[in-house]
């Protein structure tokens, strides 16, 4: 086929004209940066930006260069969403495989600390991590998932032409101006915001097209309803905007630098950053991941929603309480009373929404158990829930003033970030995307089930290791601070604490060494899915039939 | 009440969000910021000198508060550990803010003085050395790198529009009292001591041939929770009760 | 700012959260259970189901 029959002429389009030049303008500013920065940092940064400029430009051209493609003018947009399938797959196993190697720095510091490689230590490598895991992948997870489910639950393609491509290349341009930002030591130093004010600019304007697209297919749907998943994903879009402009208000040093200072100091930052802290958990790893629970449990499952009444509550309580929570981060610190008590509070009511949206997930099983057993997708996804429940019973019980008092700056905190991170928005997606890439793809089935399986089980042994491990750890480390002899003085020195942790580092980089190898398994499932596994019958069956005859 | 009202319109539902979050996080933030009620009323509080405002900026490039908290509770064990527990006014010229989440090393919020300028060094060079059971990296290269300051007026000059009292003149003298705070016999000291009394000027790295980014970063190890003069600060009385 | 001191704007926020909280349960709750919502609910509730093949 040739390209002509599969493009149309291109009739006059407001995206391919607005979108293309916002990234030329992006080409230039990195060109004057690259030419007059004094910064090192910036000037490496502007050249890695125009990169990835030079690349949207070029995809821009070979896609629209000969006119509007056929994908573009009829049905769902599912390229786009593939392509945010293969970006999470890569983006998580990078950034597991960084954490891995954090976690072996901690455990043999003679053997993966280099003294005169800064880019290797720990303290730049660890939001390298969190960025890779959290942003990288699981914001390319949510933005594959949104991408789909707001089609579907609309019956309408994605709106704004190209807009949806944008968003997605700039997102991912995004992440690679951060992740190699924090490499030279290009940092806020504001944990989980730590990108500095270009990037934060750059995705400030990315993030609008994200609104836009999913907003825009929404108004455009042909059902009469909103289905509730898009609610989440909704405020998961909206808030996020709202956190990232306001924690990261700072006032660049000079236009041609990379440092900037943030514009609050000390108590005021310490508690916007924690409000933003606090609800990137709440509305990046919880509402966005939860769209994905309303839409593919009641798909793959195929039956509805538990109770859908039960949704609404859970969505409007779980956003006004969520929003509240933050000061928990800060207790019996400098922060006024007042706040921390609103905050303890706030996080103990907190867990009944949650609870709420989990037995909402949990029961859409009803009637259709056997599932469990005899699909390891769904069984991936449920067990997802049970995390999402036994992490956010934790999570009150350690914004309890007392509990808190042992369990924060310990590695309980660590644990606890990853039953959530590993348990409920791991296999959440894991989950999702064991369902796209057959849709997708159009494939009947995944390659291998057994696989699946495997993956399952190793990972899910990598989580319990994990998890208990730091549980161990964290609660021995806070007893041992606080432990007196018999003459009243404190019992042990720091560093006796750093010793007692050490069996706990191994088990915990063992831990997530078995669940990376889950994931490499899981890619490898894909990949042979997207290569070999037979087509789906409804379609093909025609052109089988017609090459018969 | 209008049937299907958030299902239908899709603009409703999207400020009825943005309503409820942005109260919820107004109502909390907000008050903090009638900041002469949230900041204890001490004496010391002064704002970094150059050299240690360069010496943060490495603690913050490099990740320091991944690993140490500065923020010692009002908990009897970290008060005994570490020292006083932290007050709001000590951090109250950090842009960010450095309390930390972690203590996979011990807390640095009084840090300052614990430690010879030696020792912190050799520390820095290779943790193992001194303290044998420690997982920290080593930054060897600090030591041999020399400091990038041609900013640091321009640093300043951001920490001011950001609210920290620096005046003309510290920041007409910036790179003058930098240099005259890592060398305790150059010319400027006696005006460098007036901008910032009680401030600490000597070679931290013990090579007077450079001014180096381990010079920037012990100067400010040194000074961490050492200004605040608790002889005068009294928890209870009307104003510092919070 | 006359007038609109620390303890004043705490007062505030504290007292009126209390009420903005229950408030914003109630609509909630109220909302969910309203009779004539339950038909929209459960066309909403069916949309994931439908076939997804085309638009």
């Amino acid at each position: 086929m040739t390209a002509a029959a599969n493009t149309s002429p291109a009739p006059w389009r407001a995206d391919l004209f607005i979108l293309p030049l916002i990234v030329a303008l992006g080409a230039l500013a990195a060109l004057i940066e690259a030419a007059r920065s004094p910064d090192p940092a910036m000037v490496i940064q502007a050249w890695t930006f125009l990169a990835c400029m030079i690349a949207i430009g070029a995809f821009y051209l070979k896609t629209y260069g000969g006119g509007i493609p056929l994908e573009e003018r009829e049905g769902y947009a599912n390229n786009v969403v593939k392509a945010g399938v293969i970006a999470s797959m890569f983006w998580g196993i990078a950034g597991m495989l960084v954490g891995l190697i954090i976690a072996l720095q901690l455990s043999f510091p003679n053997l993966f600390y280099f003294p005169d490689w800064a880019w290797t230590n720990f303290g730049r490598m660890r939001p390298l991590h969190t960025s890779a895991v959290i942003f990288a992948f699981g914001g390319n997870v949510l933005i594959a998932t949104s991408f789909y489910v707001v089609q579907r639950t609309s019956r309408a393609r994605l709106f704004g032409g190209s807009l949806p491509w944008f968003v997605f290349w700039g997102y991912n341009t995004f992440i690679v101006l951060a992740g190699t930002g924090y490499l030279l030591g290009v940092t806020e130093g504001r944990e989980y915001a730590e990108p500095e004010w270009y990037a934060d600019l750059w995705l400030t304007v990315v993030w609008v097209g994200y609104l836009l697209t999913f907003l825009g297919t929404i108004i455009k749907r042909k059902e009469p309803h909103i289905y509730v998943a898009n609610w989440f994903y909704l405020a998961f879009i909206a808030t996020i905007a709202m956190l990232h402009i306001v924690n990261n208000l700072s006032i660049p040093v000079s236009p041609l630098e990379t440092k900037s200072v943030s514009l609050f100091s000390g108590v005021q930052d310490a508690l916007t950053q924690w409000w933003y802290g606090h609800n990137a958990v709440g509305f990046f790893l919880t509402a966005g991941f939860l769209g994905i629970m309303y839409y593919f449990i009641p798909k793959r499952a195929e039956r509805p929603v538990y109770s859908y009444r039960l949704s609404i509550v859970h969505f409007w309580t779980l956003i006004f309480i969520y929003i509240w929570a933050g000061p928990h981060h800060l207790l019996y610190t400098a922060l006024p009373d007042w706040a921390q008590t609103l905050g303890m509070t706030f996080s103990v009511i907190l867990w009944m929404p949650s609870w709420g949206g989990m037995i909402n997930g949990l029961m859409t099983l009803s009637g259709a158990w056997d599932k469990l057993r005899t699909d390891p997708v769904i069984r991936m996804l449920v067990v997802s829930v049970a995390f999402y429940g036994m992490s956010t019973f934790e999570g009150p019980v350690m914004s309890v003033r007392t509990v808190n008092a042992l369990s924060h700056y310990t590695n309980w905190t660590i644990g606890h970030v990853h039953s959530g991170a590993l348990g409920w928005v791991g296999y959440v997606s894991f989950g999702a995307l064991y369902c796209l890439v057959p849709w997708l793809w159009k494939k009947k089935a995944l390659f291998s089930n057994a696989l699946v399986e495997w993956h399952f089980w190793i990972s899910t042994l990598g989580i319990v290791l994990y998890i208990t491990s730091m549980w161990v750890a964290g609660i021995m480390q806070g007893l041992m601070w606080r432990a007196y002899n018999d003459f009243g003085f404190l019992e042990y020195s720091f560093v006796e604490t750093v010793v007692a942790m050490h069996p706990y580092y191994i088990i915990r980089a063992l831990g997530g060494l078995m669940y990376l190898t889950g994931v490499l398994i899981m890619a490898y499932n894909l990949w042979r899915t997207v290569k070999d596994a037979p087509a789906e019958a409804a379609v093909p069956a025609n052109l089988v039939a017609a090459e018969a005859v | 009440m209008n049937h299907g009202f958030f299902e239908r319109n899709s603009l409703v539902l999207l400020i009825g969000i943005l309503i409820v979050v942005a109260i919820g996080g107004a109502v909390e933030i907000a008050p903090l910021f009638w900041v002469n009620s949230t900041i204890e009323k001490v004496d010391g509080m002064r704002p970094y000198t150059p050299l240690e405002l360069a010496g943060r900026d490495i603690y913050i490039r490099e990740g320091c508060y991944v690993c140490h908290s500065q923020m010692i509770r009002s908990l009897r064990d970290e008060v005994e550990r570490y020292g006083h527990y932290s007050l709001a006014a000590e951090s109250m010229y950090d842009h960010p803010f450095q309390w930390g989440s972690e203590r996979t090393g011990p807390d640095l919020a009084r840090v300052g003085g614990k430690y010879s300028d030696q020792w912190q060094l050799a520390h820095l060079n290779d943790p193992r050395a001194v303290v044998p059971e420690s997982v920290m990296p080593p930054y060897a290269f600090m030591a041999k790198k020399p400091l990038d300051y041609h900013d640091i007026d321009a640093i300043m000059r951001a920490n001011r529009m950001a609210g920290v009292p620096y005046t003309d003149a510290d920041i007409a003298n910036a790179v003058a009292d930098l240099k005259a705070q890592a060398d305790p016999n150059a010319d400027g000291v006696d005006a460098f001591k007036k901008r910032y009394p009680k401030a600490d000027a000597r070679d931290f790295d013990d090579n007077p041939n450079e001014i180096t980014e381990a010079d920037a970063l012990i100067a400010y190890l040194q000074m961490l929770g050492t200004l605040v003069d608790f002889k005068t600060y009294h928890a209870d009385a009307g104003g510092n009760r919070r | 700012m006359e007038g609109l001191d620390y303890e004043t704007v705490l007062a505030f926020c504290q007292s009126w959260s209390v009420v903005y909280f229950s408030l914003m349960f109630a609509v909630a709750i109220a909302y969910a259970l309203w009779p004539s919502n339950q038909k929209g609910f459960r066309e909403a509730a069916a949309l994931p189901l439908q076939d997804d093949g085309d638009i």
